[in-house]
């Protein structure tokens, strides 16, 4: 469970910019949860996220994960159970390494990373079962530099090297937006599947309103740093595209935009 | 003859410079100024255990961890203080320049001429004759290269890889990419010490001065190995940057036979460095 309670956050504090996000924001992401995060540019998604993943700090309040307070633990400490996937897909694989060797490292996750072989020999099996699963033919070309594939290619094995060692959370920051149609849907099916395979409570920002609706079992709509829209269960499975689209309209003429 | 040797001889000692070099700039994209002090460091280290007639083998490992705790330190500064990498080295470096003044007896100069040293000791020395100190430092080098590649090899190197590429990887494995970069710096400052302890040994007196543009003859070992073998398969990265290291010898040595004064060695290492980098530009990236 994650639970964001009396969130304050404010960019550029003290300066000419100063702009305030998020006032007194709470949200409860309960275990099994996979919650579709909609919302325009700058209504606080991203931030939101990289707030729970220690990536930026907080002004005040308090992110339990787990039912302890997270909010003194570093970054890199927070991903032992959390495993993110971003937009760019350059970010969650090494380019230089092969595509062996970036298995290896995230099947190593939560281990020690000690004088043994980076590789160990009777897993590269195994890296290519999970491998072929994906259908892109990449367990042929597990000698290949990671920086040689496509887009969609990296970040189906982002994906995969995320889900591969046991964590609680997968974070999505608009994992699929960057990729065209196809390959977006390739991607999203594969989340669909990792996630009822790994009971992974998840949280997904998408621009996307169709895989919004489509995916997952809650749906929250974001607006100048406040959940403006939350639905789940029956309510969400009966919202349409064109529900949310008026919705979205509305805010924006609010803020003086016309449509 | 004597030509070839002394560039054999010169050019693996700064191949296992270069290998510590080949860690921060090509693995780490870290350019870390800890090299010109910590190769004298090597090289003070050799001097004062010597002088005091500790056997010259038990000298590599002792310049070899004071190598590793120089590069901590700048380890320690980058990450720990946030300073830039640059700085951090610079920061090391200065602070070094009085460490090594006194690991040396507070001389500038320390001759060990007449004493016992890793190339008297070896026990073929009269079977190799000339070649003894070229062989001598190249089981020292070849040994080196070994080890390191068998670490890059490792779960640790790979988390060493993968912290130069891509820190966020790291970052996301849930370890420390601080605490991997100073694990680098540590390794590197290491090997550039040991090339210093060897040089000492092969030119047989200890000067505080010795490390002055030691980094920019590892920059060009590197980054001349790095691009002739970019486009040929199977030659490892470390082996690439020795054979760099032997062709940069080379190039400065024949610079001084064609009648360059031995006081325009640092001129000519400088304006090599310059012409290498822009050749490199033609050669299409420099850096990955």
């Amino acid at each position: 469970m994650i639970e964001l309670k009396g969130i304050y956050k404010t960019y550029g504090k003290g300066t000419v910019n100063e702009q305030e996000l998020f006032n007194d924001f709470n949200l409860t992401v309960a275990d099994n949860d996979f919650i579709s995060v909609i919302g325009s540019n700058g209504s606080g998604k991203t931030t939101m996220l990289n707030m729970i993943c220690g990536s930026i700090p907080i002004d005040r309040g308090e992110i339990v994960i787990n039912g302890s307070d997270v909010g003194k633990l570093k970054e890199f400490k927070r991903y032992r159970k959390i495993g993110r996937v971003y937009q760019d897909p350059a970010v969650g694989t090494c380019p230089s390494m092969t595509i062996l060797e970036n298995m290896s490292l995230a099947d190593n996750k939560g281990k020690l990373y000690g004088l043994t072989p980076g590789t160990p020999k009777k897993r590269i099996s195994y890296y290519k079962e999970l491998l072929s699963e994906l259908g892109l033919g990449l367990e042929n070309k597990l000698n290949v530099k990671v920086g040689l594939l496509s887009g969609g290619q990296r970040q189906a094995m982002a994906l995969l090297m995320t889900s591969m060692s046991p964590i609680d959370f997968l974070i999505l920051d608009e994992h699929t937006a960057a990729l065209d149609p196809k390959t977006a849907e390739v991607i999203m099916r594969l989340t669909d599947k990792i996630v009822r395979e790994k009971k992974l409570t998840t949280i997904m920002v998408t621009h996307n309103l169709i895989y919004a609706l489509e995916y997952g079992n809650r749906l929250i709509m974001m607006h100048e740093g406040k959940a403006i829209l939350d639905i789940s269960g029956e309510k969400k499975k009966n919202a349409a595209v064109d529900d949310l689209l008026n919705l979205f309209n509305k805010i924006s003429l609010e803020r003086g935009n016309t449509v | 003859m004597q030509l070839l040797i002394s560039v054999l001889e010169q050019g693996f000692i700064y191949a296992i410079l270069a290998l510590g070099v080949y860690i921060t700039y090509k693995i780490l994209d870290f350019p870390d100024l800890t090299v010109d002090s910590s190769f004298p460091l090597g090289a003070a280290v050799c001097a004062a255990l010597i002088t005091r007639g500790v056997n010259p083998y038990l000298t590599l490992p002792v310049a070899f961890a004071a190598g590793a705790v120089a590069g901590l330190v700048t380890g320690l500064i980058h990450v720990k203080c946030h300073i830039r990498d640059l700085l951090s080295g610079i920061i090391t470096m200065t602070i070094l320049y009085s460490i090594n003044l006194h690991i040396a007896g507070g001389v500038a100069n320390v001759p060990i001429f007449s004493n016992d040293n890793i190339f008297s000791v070896f026990p073929f020395k009269d079977a190799l004759g000339i070649f003894n100190t070229t062989v001598v430092i190249l089981i020292i080098l070849i040994v080196a290269k070994l080890l390191l590649d068998g670490y890059l090899k490792t779960k640790s190197g790979y988390l060493l890889r993968a912290v130069g590429d891509n820190p966020s990887v790291v970052t996301s494995l849930a370890k420390d990419s601080g605490t991997v970069k100073i694990l680098g710096l540590t390794i590197s400052n290491g090997l550039v010490a040991l090339a210093g302890c060897v040089m000492c040994q092969q030119q047989r007196f200890f000067d505080i001065s010795m490390g002055t543009g030691t980094i920019v003859i590892g920059l060009a070992s590197v980054i001349i190995g790095i691009n002739l073998f970019r486009k040929v398969p199977f030659v490892a990265a470390t082996s690439a940057v020795i054979v760099g290291s032997v062709i940069y010898k080379a190039c400065v040595a024949i610079a001084i036979s064609k009648g360059l004064a031995p006081i325009d060695m640092k001129l000519i290492t400088g304006v090599l460095f310059l012409v290498i980098l822009i050749l490199g530009q033609f050669g299409g990236r420099l850096k990955k």
